[in-house]
Parts: C-alpha cells; structure tokens; sequence
C-alpha cells in the first residue's frame, strides 16, 4: 500500500497555519502531562524499569529514523553511534565520580551526544556519498569493524565485562539525585521529549526537507542547487548525535555498556522496532519503540520464543501493513473525521476475534514444538493459555491446529466485510 | 557580449564510442534556442555535458564567462543554470508545493540551515505560491508530486527548473508526450518563464521549434552541421538532407 502521507503539509493560509501551530504546541503539553502522570498511574512493579527502557527506545528509534524515513538511508549499524555514545558517556560519568571533571547526572546525556554526533561526522563523512546498496553495506562494515574494536580497544571497550559506572557519585545538579528508577525515569522523559521536539524541529527545517527531497529524488536535488551527499550527511551527524544521547541515558539508567550494545543485534532492533512502528510518520518510531519494549520484556517472560513472535510481527509488518502502526492508525483518520469510524468496530471486531483464535492456533503449536525440543523428556505437561496441556498426546496438537484453521478461514470470510466498511467509512464526505 | 553557454570542443566518449565528436557553440544571452536533430545524434548527452551529470572528454564548458568544465551539477546550478528531464524527474513523495520549495530554498540562501524553520520563510513560501500560480498548480498543492497527471508533471518539471530564477534554462523535450492542446499550454508557459533568460532546449515537435527559437542548431552524429535562424534552417539543403533523409535536389 503506497499511502502518500510522506508528503508533509505545506504551507497555509495565515489563521490556519495560527490554528495548526496551536493544535502542535497542545499536542506537545499533551505529552508532557501524560509523561508527567505516568508512574503514578501504572504502578506495576517492573513499570518503571520497562518505561525507562522505553524512553531510550524512543530517542533512539526517532534518531533512527532520520536516516531511514527522512533520508532514505537503510543503516544496519546504527546501534554503533548509541553504543560510542554510551560508553563515552560511562567514562565521563567515571571521571566525574573521581571528581576529575564536574559533570553531574543530568548533562550527560549531552556528552554522549557529542560522542555520537564526533563519530557521526566521521564516519558519515565517506558513507554518505551514496545511498541505498552501498550506503547499507558501509554501515555493516562499520558495525563490523566497531564489534572487531570492542575486542582488540580493551581500555575504553571494557573488554566482555564492559565498562560499568556509577550514577549516584557524579557531582549534584540542583541538588537532583538519580538514585531510584523514578528518578532516573524523569531524566529520560526530560531528555526524550526535548529531543523528540528538536528532531521534530530538523525535519521542518531546509536540511531536513531537502533529506526528504533527497529521499526521493537525489539527481533532480543536485540540479537544484544540493549536493546530496552534503545533505545525507547533515542528517547523518544529526541522527549520531541524537543516537548518542540515547547511549548517555542508556549509561545513567543501566550503569554499564558493553560490547553487545553497539552490535548487530541491537542494530537490527532499532530497524525492526522503527519499521513496525511506520517510517513514514513522525509519531511511527515513537509507536514502534513503546509497542517492541512492551513486547520484549513481557514476551520474554512468558516465552523463550519472543524473539520468533517479534520476528513474525516484523514479517508481517513488511507484507501487510508497510507504513506501519502508524500508517495503519493515520489510514483510520478520513473515516474518523467524516464521523463514521463506528461503523467499522463491528467488522473489525468480528475479523479481529478470528484472528484471535487463529493466533491461540499458531501460538498453541508454536509453544509446543519449543516444549518438545527443550523441554526434558521426564516432563510432558506444559500451562499454555489458561490451561495444563499434555503435549505428548495427539489431541492438544489437533486441538490447536483446528484452531488455527477454523481461525484463518473465519478471518478470510471476514475481512472483506471489513475492508468493505473502511472503503464506505473513508470515502468523502458528500460524495454518494 | 559573452555567450550565456560556450561550447570549445566539446567530445564525449562513452568506451570506444565517441558520442560528442567535437561541438563548438556559443549560445547569446537573452535568446531562445533549439537543439534538434535525428534519435541517437546525442541532444541528450550534450545536454548532460553542459549541466555537470556527465564529465567531457575533452573540450571546455563555459558559462556566463566562467568555466562550469568538470563542475559538479549543484555547483553549476548554483552558478545560474537550471534544467529539466526527458523523463520527468520530480520528488515523487513531496507534495506539489514542497517540491516547488525544495526548488527556491538554495537559491534563496537556505543552504543546509538547521536552524530556520521552512514554514516560517515567508520569502520561499510567496515565491512558491508565485510558481504555483504561474504552473496553474495552486488547487493541487496539497497532491503528493508523484500522483499528478502526466501533463501536470510535466508543468512541474518546468516549475522546479525555473523556480529558483536562474538566467540560462535547459529543457529536455518538454512537449514529449502530450497532446496538441496541452503542447500549446506549455508553450505558453515556456514562453512566459524564460522571458528575458537564455533558453536551450532539444524538441522533437518542429512547430515548437520553429514558433519559439530564436536560433536553431542541428546536431547529426555528435556534430553541429547547422545553427542559424528558423528560416535559413529550414531552407538549407544540408540540413534537409541529413535531418529528414532527404537527398540534395529529391525534393
């Protein structure tokens, strides 16, 4: 599905550019108040660490996506720049512990920053001259030689143990401490929002319009005056210092970096998280890192297969819904406008409840499959859903399979009343 | 006076094959002219070789005076030449009005700011409601440039070549492909957006050719065999011979 919603609004007549500002800087209160209230409202003892680990996510999917969704450049390192970030981060927050440099907690993230924005300009310097195959497999070179580093730099990489540090004995800012996860939670919001705002803020200004006019079109860019390399490039600094604000508040909220931080693994989950999420929205990276953070560390514990189901969601991501949960949200707003948007929770929530069943199919099998291969042979029960499962007999496995089927072909009936009623819903108003 | 474009030279070799076999050109500032001639004769590359996406053989390319001879496209851009494509070459995501601005920022002195916000550039945003108006475009502001009809784009196409106000315009076969109607519009639309500029352009349609060219120059196997006045080409017997196939004295 090719939604055209890249295209960005231009500009408008004076009030209605007045009231579109308004609706923005409402729109920002909005965030600020509901991160503001957030720890107070969830109050499930893992919430914090997990919102933390979210509020990295997000600094980190946006600067992410300022390469791939405003630029057009696919990078499978980019977990590089969080990673030089955060452990030039950790190494400040060494030296300001040892009272070599003053440095308190709250300004780190800036040091992480320029570390990432130094080797941004360094790296970006040649790997920005083309974009697509080539730009793709320079970031993978980068990624290799930066893991082969980590090996061989052992006083700066820390070796396999890392480099650990301690927030609690930097010097106070304001008399502000960052010894519970609460406290460290308002650094990251502050951090993350203000962040969120300037990454907002390059993407409406000529460098960050031109990465889009380069995304789509580097020759004709040239033949108006910019080189497309120096425009890749700008955003390419801009996204390693954005990244490497990420690795500072990595290293205050986890007070260790190691190796694994900047490798491929955690490259490919920046992709995956901001592809899910939707490139081609502002808000995409944002959905993208909340809903993967909030998969991955509830996922992971009740499955040792999370990885397979986030890999699956991925998969279906790039066959079904390329723009993403956000493009799939912003896909709903001419039939929300028009006022017809209930018109379509009957349908959907007759596909969405075969698709269910389906899932409990997939899920059913899948787990089962896992049980036989790394379970011992001593054990054959095993709770899946809301029962005890006897998975060494055959009628668990018919059981889940008729799911499965009676699920998928549910849902197929279904769907087309669905994608029927959302045709109805968006059509515009006044047409017939 | 110098010559908008001065060709010395020019060759081009793509292998073995020599494309551009020696072109000498100057072309006046402040005219409008044509380059025509049969498929193959290398209209297109020449066209390459003067904006920068090619690099000459040997030869030199000055512009306004100045020598653009290896120049990268932006920085001959940058210099005050602007030029459109064959194959309609647009920012296809951009909406109609952003690809108008993506046009105008450099050459309004935006370069790679970080710091100005585009929306608040009330001097880009006039300018652009300016083309908009002038390409007959302003109702499909809003239409992402890759949506447009056919005609459309090739409107826009003229639009981002001239929107940043340079002085020497290159168009690649502006008319290909439409209809006589619309033909005639963008004709009109030519004429209106070069007026006062230096204007090339390669075109196939010999009734724009000859209703809007000041001089025309016919270029037959990588070589100038003509440039001169519309009434002289068309009379002139070599030229008969080797664009139309026609021998000396058959017609």
């Amino acid at each position: 599905m090719s939604t055209p919603a890249r295209a960005t609004a231009p500009a408008l007549a004076v009030p209605a550019l007045a009231r579109a500002r308004w609706r923005r800087y409402a729109a920002w209160l909005a965030a600020v108040l509901v991160v503001a209230v957030l720890p107070h409202v969830v109050t499930a003892p893992a919430a914090v660490p997990v919102m933390n680990q979210m509020g990295i996510a997000i600094v980190f999917a946006l600067s992410y996506n300022m390469l791939l969704g405003q630029g057009g450049m696919l990078s499978f390192g980019h977990a590089v720049y969080l990673g030089l970030g955060g452990f030039i981060a950790a190494h400040a927050l060494n030296l300001a512990a040892r009272d070599v440099l003053y440095l308190p907690v709250p300004l780190l993230p800036l040091v992480g920053g320029l570390g990432g924005l130094f080797f941004g300009a360094l790296f970006g310097s040649f790997s920005t001259r083309r974009a697509g195959t080539v730009f793709a497999m320079i970031s993978l070179g980068v990624g290799e030689l930066m893991a082969a580093s980590s090996l061989i730099l052992n006083a700066f990489f820390g070796g396999e143990e890392g480099i650990t540090a301690n927030r609690t004995k930097a010097p106070l800012l304001l008399g502000l401490e960052f010894t519970t996860d609460r406290q460290v939670y308002y650094l990251i919001a502050f951090w993350a929002l203000a962040t969120a705002a300037l990454m907002y803020g390059f993407s409406r200004t000529p460098a960050g319009r031109m990465a889009n006019a380069v995304r789509d079109n580097p020759e004709r860019a040239e033949f108006v005056g910019y080189s497309a390399q120096r425009v890749r490039f700008v955003s390419f600094c801009a996204s390693g210092f954005f990244a490497g604000i990420a690795g500072g508040l990595f290293a205050i909220n986890y007070e260790i970096l190691t190796a694994e931080n900047m490798g491929l693994t955690a490259s490919g989950a920046v992709l995956l998280m901001t592809y899910i999420g939707g490139i081609g929205y502002f808000m995409g990276p944002i959905i993208g890192a909340v809903v993967f953070t909030f998969l991955q560390s509830m996922l992971s514990d009740y499955t040792g297969m999370w990885l397979l189901y986030l890999g699956i969601l991925f998969l279906a991501t790039v066959l079904y819904v390329p723009a993403g949960l956000a493009g799939l949200l912003m896909m709903h707003a001419p039939a929300w406008r028009a006022g017809r948007f209930r018109r379509l929770l009957g349908p959907y929530a007759l596909t969405a409840l075969f698709g269910l069943v389906a899932a409990v199919g997939v899920i059913g099998l899948l787990e089962m499959v896992h049980f036989m291969a790394a379970a011992s042979a001593a054990r054959s029960t095993k709770r899946l859903f809301w029962m005890t499962v006897h998975v060494r007999t055959l009628w668990p496995w018919l059981a889940f399979a008729a799911l499965l089927v009676a699920g998928a072909a549910g849902a197929r009936r279904a769907a087309p009343a669905a994608a029927a009623a959302f045709n109805e819903a968006s059509r515009p108003a006044g047409l017939p | 006076m110098t010559p908008a474009i001065e060709l010395v030279d020019v060759r081009k070799s793509f292998g073995p094959t020599q494309i551009i076999r020696g072109v000498s050109l100057a072309i006046e500032a402040g005219t409008r002219q044509a380059v025509i001639g049969p498929n193959g004769a290398g209209k297109s590359t020449l066209f390459n070789l003067i904006t920068g996406k090619y690099p000459v053989s040997t030869g030199h390319i000055r512009l306004k005076g100045e020598s653009i001879t290896g120049r990268r496209p932006y920085e001959i851009n940058r210099r005050g030449l602007s030029r459109s494509f064959q194959v309609t070459n647009i920012f296809p995501w951009l909406s109609v009005f952003e690809n108008v601005r993506c046009s105008l920022l450099w050459s309004m002195g935006y370069r790679y700011s970080f710091w100005h916000r585009v929306d608040n550039a009330a001097d880009v945003r006039e300018r652009a409601e300016v083309v908009l108006e002038q390409l007959n475009l302003t109702a499909r502001r809003h239409v992402p440039a890759g949506m447009l009809s056919y005609a459309e784009q090739r409107a826009l196409e003229i639009g981002i070549t001239i929107a940043g106000g340079a002085d020497v315009i290159l168009l690649d076969e502006p008319t290909s492909g439409m209809s006589r109607s619309e033909t005639e519009q963008v004709v009109q639309l030519i004429r209106e957006v070069t007026a006062g500029k230096t204007l090339l352009m390669v075109e196939h349609d010999m009734s724009v050719v000859f209703d809007l060219a000041d001089r025309i120059a016919v270029l037959v196997y990588g070589e100038v065999i003509a440039h001169d006045t519309p009434e002289r080409i068309r009379a002139s017997a070599a030229v008969q011979e080797a664009y139309l196939g026609v021998p000396q004295g058959a017609a």
